[in-house]
């Protein structure tokens, strides 16, 4: 399958990117791993008229701690996140979640940055990145702003990103002492996309949990925070039974994807049962 | 739109124009041919397309030739030396690890990294590396058998100079 005709432009820098996007317009589009937008152009999907291949910018590819915040560069690839010491001493989540995407080739050339832009309701990273509390930085020619993940992702293959913008790094915050965090997924068997995918997150105060995070991604058209199982927490000893009634709440008042994969009701039942593995995890009851 | 291109592939720098929407596995056959690498699904799922580009398994059917600008590539035609099959090649029809050997090259261009990251794979790690190449034919029990066998042989080379 071929892709319809398009100009190829290999960026060499930020600045040479950020310059190629104003100069193409809204037909031009970023070029990351090109594992999510090549094979949509082969299907023609997807036709841009220019792409800006960002894919050898070394100054995008990097995993660093800057004080207490993981500052990740926009296009390092799935495989190097998942093979990153410093994100397995310091959030081995966010390794564990490189780890489960796809397949070792589509890890190698996958990009974290890339994952976020094309908001693929059922991508991995969503989940991880809402429980950890990432940001976004988002950089045009005129600026760099900073999107909390939360706010970035608005729908179905949508985002707050704007046509002449270029996601430039994300950034996550080490948790405190005593947090321990976990994403589990229940996957499709061949690509392994999450038919959902719950992402945990909590910090244990002398017998009770406190910051409880819980995230979902595949469950509805936008990954999302899920509050209702969070606040039924905050605080608990989180044993056995409480926690098994809490997660009982797991997409209520979401909207609920129903498909070819799995119906509304199935997947609702997978993501009360996914939310209770991964919060044993982090509780230290899995 | 024409781009050029210059890629080393399997010891040898070629040196093109090419289209900007022609693939790299595209490339690698019908430009250069280079058939041994082949095209199953071409939607990214089987890995039939396998080749090695700068050290890593990539699938050749999901980037672009020009992508592959200044690349160091190996494809299944880079590993015999001089005739000499490569252990895993050996491995293979010593294991029985094909049979109508279309899903072949990929399995072992993605077995040449998995052992370059991990030497000595259990059976499972093995299993787990392979999740990105179908095989239609084996049940993969055989393909399973191959690597490991190799590894154990490549790791007796390095043991014995
Ligand atoms: C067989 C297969 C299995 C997969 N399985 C999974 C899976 O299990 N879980 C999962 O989460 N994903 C999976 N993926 C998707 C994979 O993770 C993609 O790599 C990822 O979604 C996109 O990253 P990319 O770097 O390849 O982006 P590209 O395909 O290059 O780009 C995707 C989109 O993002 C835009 N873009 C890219 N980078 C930037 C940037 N820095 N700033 C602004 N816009 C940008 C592009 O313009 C394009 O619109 C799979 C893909 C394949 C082919
Ligand atoms: S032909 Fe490339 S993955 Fe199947
Ligand atoms: S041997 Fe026929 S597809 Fe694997």
């Amino acid at each position: 399958m071929i892709p319809s005709e398009f100009e190829y432009f290999r960026a060499g820098s930020v600045k040479e990117a950020l310059e190629l996007l104003n100069e193409k317009g809204p037909d031009a589009k970023i070029l990351a791993g090109g594992h999510s937008l090549i094979p949509a152009m082969k299907l023609r999907f997807n036709n841009p008229g220019a792409l800006i291949d960002i894919g050898g910018i070394s100054e995008l590819n990097y995993i660093r701690e800057e004080n207490d915040v993981l500052a990740i560069g926009a296009a390092t690839t799935h495989a190097d996140l998942a093979a990153s010491g410093l994100l397995n001493s310091s959030l081995p989540m966010l390794a564990e979640t490189a780890a489960t995407i796809g397949d070792i080739q589509v890890r190698n050339k996958g990009t974290i940055g890339g994952s976020l832009a094309h908001a693929d309701p059922a991508a991995d990273w969503p989940a991880a990145l809402l429980a950890a509390e990432a940001e976004v930085i988002i950089t045009s020619r005129s600026e760099s702003r900073v999107v909390a993940i939360a706010d970035f992702f608005q729908g179905l293959f949508t985002t707050d990103l704007g046509d002449a913008e270029l996601i430039t790094e994300i950034r996550v915050p080490l948790p405190p002492a005593n947090t321990r965090s976990t994403y589990l997924k229940f996957e499709q068997p061949a690509s392994r996309f999450a038919i959902v995918g719950c992402a945990a997150m909590v910090t244990r105060n002398n017998g009770s949990f406190g910051n409880v995070r819980v995230a979902f991604t595949g469950v509805s058209a936008s990954p999302f925070r899920d509050h209702g199982i969070e606040q039924a927490l905050e605080g608990q000893p989180a044993d056995g039974a409480q926690l098994h009634e809490a997660c009982k709440l797991a997409g209520n008042g979401v909207d609920v994807m129903g498909d070819h994969f799995a119906s509304k009701e199935y997947r609702t039942h997978l993501a009360v049962v996914f939310a209770e593995r991964a919060l044993k995890v982090v509780t230290g009851q899995g | 739109m024409s781009v050029p291109i210059s890629i080393t592939i399997n010891g040898k720098i070629y040196e093109s124009e090419v289209d900007s929407r022609l693939l790299l596995v595209q490339y690698l056959r019908e430009t250069l041919r280079l058939t041994g690498t082949h095209v199953g699904c071409d939607t990214s799922s089987c890995g039939a397309c396998t080749i090695i580009v700068d050290g890593k398994a990539i699938k050749s059917c999901t980037m672009l030739a020009a992508q592959a600008h200044g690349a160091t590539i190996i494809t299944i035609e880079g590993l015999a030396n001089n005739g000499a099959l490569h252990p895993l090649q050996e491995s293979f029809k010593e294991e029985h690890g094909l049979q109508c050997g279309f899903c072949t090259p990929g399995m072992i261009m993605t077995a040449l990294q998995l052992l370059e990251d991990n030497p000595q794979p259990s059976e499972a790690e093995i299993r787990h590396g392979l999740e990105g190449n179908y095989c239609r034919c084996t049940g993969y029990h055989n393909i399973v058998k191959a690597i490991y066998h190799a590894s154990r042989k490549m790791g007796k080379e390095v043991v014995h100079g």
